[in-house]
This record gives C-alpha cells, sequence and structure tokens, in this order.
C-alpha cells in the first residue's frame, strides 16, 4: 500500500485519471450530488475491497492474533508519534497555537522518555493526540472539500483531500527513513498495523450498511467534515432541519462544483493512511 | 468453594433486582445524566459478562432491548433517515420501516458492544437551557491507543421522558448515514423495496454468529 518509493508517479497518473474523468465528465452519472464520480468511485471500491478481502484483511488479522498486544501498541505508537510531529504543524499552520503546542509537547515527551514513541506516555499524562493533516488545513481556510473520491488503495478521499496528500507524504518523517529495506518494511508494518486497528470498526461496518459504498462515503463525508470543524460541525451545516422538505442536499455544505476544486497536481487519499 | 457460589449467586441476584428498579428510573432526568446512567450501566454490565464478551449473542441483544430500547426513539430516527420519503409512507409501511431499521441498529450496535474491553467514557459539559427539548450529549471514548472516539447523542424530549433520537460515532451521524442509501433505494425500489431489503439483511444477521474475529 504505502510502500514510499514508487507511489508518487503513481499518484500523478491517478490524478490525471481522476481529472480526465472530471474534464470528460462521463462520470456524472450519479444521483447524488457530492459524488458525479460515483461510477469510477465504485470501480475502485470493488478493486480496493478485493485486495483487501485476499491480501489485507487476513495479513492484518493474523496481526492481530498472534502479535502480542503490547508489540502492537508500541507499533502504533511509534506511527502515531511521528504523524505527532505533522499534526503540529497544520495546528500551527491553523493558528491553533494551543492545539499545536500540545503536539510539539507530545512528540518531545513521547520520542525521548516514550523511548522512540513506544509508549505514548503524553496521552497517560492528559496531553490529547490530535490528527490534523493538509486536507484540514486547507478545509479550515476555506477550501472546499469537492466532490467524493474513491482512490484505488488509498480509500476515500475527496478531490481536496487528494490534492492535499502529497503535502501529507512530504511531512511523513517516515518516508526520509534510511535504508530503503527498513522504510519499505516500515511501511508495511504500518499499512497492517492500521488495517489491524480498524478490524472491529470494518466488521461492524458490514453489518450495518445496506450498501458498504453508501455507506462508507457518506459516513467518510461527515467524519472528513467533522474533523475540519475539530467536533464543532454548526447544526445548520451538518444538516437540514427535521421536517423541512428534504432536498437531496448531502452532507457536506461546499459548494458542488463539477469539476474539481482547482490544483490538483498529485493523488493519493487520507483515508486508510491517516486514520 | 460454596460459599463462593453463594457469594456469585447473591451479587448477581442482588445485581439484576437493583437493575430492575433502576430501569424505570424518573421521567424527569436531565438528559446528559440519562445517557450517562445508561451507558455507565451498559458498560458495567459488558465487562463484568464473560458470555457477552464471547458473544453470545441472545444475552447481547437482551442487554440492548431491556436497557437501551426503551430510551431510543426508533420512530423519529427513521423518519429522519426516510426524509421527505416518510410522509409519503402509509403508517403500515411506516411501522414496518422503522421495526426492520430498529432491528437492524439493535444488531449492529450488540456487535460493537461485544468489543468494549477496557475503553473509558469521558463526558463532556453540556450546553443546554433547562427549557430545551432537543439537546446533544457529547462524549468520548478514551481507546488504548489513538485518538479518542467521539461518541455523541441527540435526544429529543416527549411524553416519555428524553429519548435517543441519533448517535454521532467519529464525526458521522447515523441518521445522516443512513439517509443516502434509504433514499437510493427508495428511488430505485419504492419504501416496500427498502423494507425488503432491511427484513433481508436481518435475517441474514440474524443467522450469523457475532464476534467472526478472534480476540
Amino acid at each position: 500500500m504505502n510502500k514510499n518509493m514508487n507511489t508518487l508517479p503513481r499518484m500523478g497518473g491517478l490524478a490525471l485519471a481522476v481529472a480526465a474523468c472530471a474534464v470528460l465528465s462521463g462520470c456524472a452519472t450519479s444521483a447524488n450530488p457530492q459524488d458525479p464520480f460515483e461510477k469510477f468511485n465504485r470501480a475502485s471500491f470493488a478493486f480496493n475491497d478485493t485486495v483487501d478481502r485476499t491480501v489485507l484483511k487476513p495479513v492484518a488479522t493474523g496481526y492481530k492474533n498472534v502479535t502480542p498486544g503490547f508489540v502492537q501498541t508500541g507499533v502504533g505508537n511509534f506511527f502515531g508519534n511521528l504523524s505527532d510531529a505533522w499534526s503540529a504543524v497544520n495546528n500551527l499552520l491553523q493558528g491553533k497555537g494551543e492545539a499545536g503546542m500540545t503536539d510539539v509537547t507530545r512528540v518531545a515527551l513521547n520520542s525521548t522518555f516514550g523511548i522512540l514513541g513506544l509508549l505514548d506516555i503524553a496521552s497517560d499524562a492528559g496531553l490529547q493526540k490530535h490528527n490534523e493533516d493538509f486536507g484540514q488545513t486547507l478545509g479550515h481556510w476555506g477550501v472546499p472539500s469537492g466532490p467524493f473520491v474513491m482512490l484505488p488503495l488509498f480509500g476515500p478521499s475527496t478531490v481536496r483531500d487528494t490534492a492535499a496528500l502529497p503535502a501529507d507524504r512530504w511531512g511523513d518523517p517516515w518516508k526520509r527513513k534510511d535504508p530503503h529495506n527498513w522504510r519499505n518494511i516500515g511501511s508495511g508494518i504500518r499499512v497492517v498495523d492500521q488495517r489491524a486497528s480498524l478490524l472491529d470498526a470494518s466488521n461492524l461496518l458490514e453489518e450495518a450498511a445496506l450498501d458498504r459504498y453508501e455507506f462508507l462515503r457518506d459516513g467518510f463525508l461527515q467524519r472528513r467534515q467533522s474533523q475540519v470543524y475539530d467536533g464543532n460541525v454548526p447544526r445548520t451545516l451538518g444538516e437540514d432541519a427535521d421536517d423541512a422538505p428534504t432536498t437531496n442536499t448531502q452532507v457536506v455544505p461546499e459548494p458542488v462544483s463539477p469539476q474539481p476544486a482547482a490544483p490538483a497536481p498529485a493523488a493519493g487519499t487520507p483515508g486508510k493512511t491517516q486514520q | 468453594m460454596k460459599p463462593i457460589a453463594h457469594l456469585i449467586a447473591t451479587v448477581a441476584s442482588v445485581a439484576f433486582a437493583t437493575s430492575v428498579i433502576a430501569a424505570p428510573a424518573a421521567t424527569n432526568e436531565a438528559p446528559d445524566v440519562l445517557v450517562k446512567r445508561i451507558s455507565a450501566d451498559v458498560i458495567d454490565t459488558v465487562k463484568s459478562d464473560k458470555d457477552i464478551q464471547a458473544g453470545n449473542r441472545n444475552k447481547i441483544m437482551d442487554l440492548v432491548n431491556s436497557k437501551i430500547l426503551p430510551y431510543v426513539d426508533a420512530d423519529k430516527m427513521t423518519a429522519q433517515a426516510a426524509g421527505r420519503f416518510w410522509r409519503q409512507a402509509t403508517p403500515e409501511q411506516q411501522k414496518r420501516l422503522s421495526e426492520e431499521f430498529r432491528t437492524l441498529l439493535v444488531y449492529t450496535y450488540s456487535g460493537a458492544l461485544s468489543t468494549i474491553k477496557n475503553e473509558t467514557v469521558e463526558f463532556k459539559p453540556m450546553r443546554a437551557s433547562p427549557t430545551d427539548t432537543d439537546v446533544e450529549v457529547r462524549s468520548q471514548v478514551n481507546v488504548s491507543r489513538g485518538e479518542p472516539i467521539t461518541l455523541n447523542y441527540r435526544l429529543a424530549k416527549g411524553d416519555g421522558g428524553w429519548k435517543i433520537y441519533d448517535i454521532n460515532v467519529l464525526g458521522a451521524w447515523l441518521v445522516e448515514t443512513y439517509k443516502g442509501t434509504f433514499t437510493a433505494e427508495i428511488n430505485k425500489s419504492g419504501i416496500d423495496g427498502l423494507i425488503t431489503r432491511l427484513a433481508d439483511r436481518n435475517k441474514q444477521l440474524a443467522s450469523k454468529p457475532l464476534n467472526t474475529p478472534k480476540k
């Protein structure tokens, strides 16, 4: 999934594909205003699902059953600590000084007393973890999310978050880890560990959803919006009133532009990588 | 051995008795107090019950039915998820849709409950005035690793006291998340089509064991 070596060119191609899709707008078959690329997205979802069922989920299930709990916690903490650094930058970019400084302190504490991040002593000390990424920073400054995009391998995203992904990858300290072998092995472990932490959730999704694609899409868009607002989405934005005639307005309030938001350099998504 | 077995039996029966007494609690209980009480009650039950942790579906369903459902307004949830189609439905359709949707939520919730291990729930101060009839109670579930999970509830005050009509998990409201699916399904095959779809899923879930992944 996450192998850093050759993802960038691949993502470039992907952005092209998405852009082409938008330009031709032949994909605009969906009734859902948030999802003009539904046809592409569903194909991509089916692909991801196959990869997940055949490879990722079995490996992650094995990892979860076999690896001792403290090892899993350590792995999760280690990569969590790396992502805290980028979260700090994004909090500061959003002008959230206090949260940003919390993240800085977290990294400082966990990297030293927490043995290179293996222990999350900062959380125990009451310093809450934030997962800020560049897509949220753009959203904070008013960049609309644009339509939903399901990226092959990278999972659910939006046009905005896809455009923000190269920055997120740049801000990932593990990308600079030196021997390539270590970097690739580590990236592999990170993906498996993240998938393992989502096993319960994905099993629930299978039960709860009538249509997993729609459920994932509608849940994901709300979640991203909530992340941009740090959990305080103004109620008028998030929803339509109780008995108001429900037009088909979807969750996200931003204007739905038929073409993806202006800059779409390279692609990829937070989705699985970030959460 | 014997005294211990005795003790367990006593504790169990006392616990049962108090829960029976506590269940039909005062209807003028404040909404956040209500949610806190249900939440603590349910979590304690799950943590102290090995059968539930092992995924005993019947026991979990009993728990959901007895401790949670009395405080849930399934009609309101369904009405909102169905949006404008709710008013187009006949009373009979409304009833069936609401029942099937509620059953699906019970199954889903049961699945979630069986995964509770050592999480703790932390409630945030409620911002509401005493005259409000529609409030949001916010909490977060602190998990052993990673960011806390948002868990918020919307409650409305009716004749029977406060009732939950929407839940927010990880930033997504349940009703809103189902709305897209409901709309798509109704557009495709009508309200009856949606009811059938839900009923099929429920049948499927009823025959499926809980807890597919081993812990």
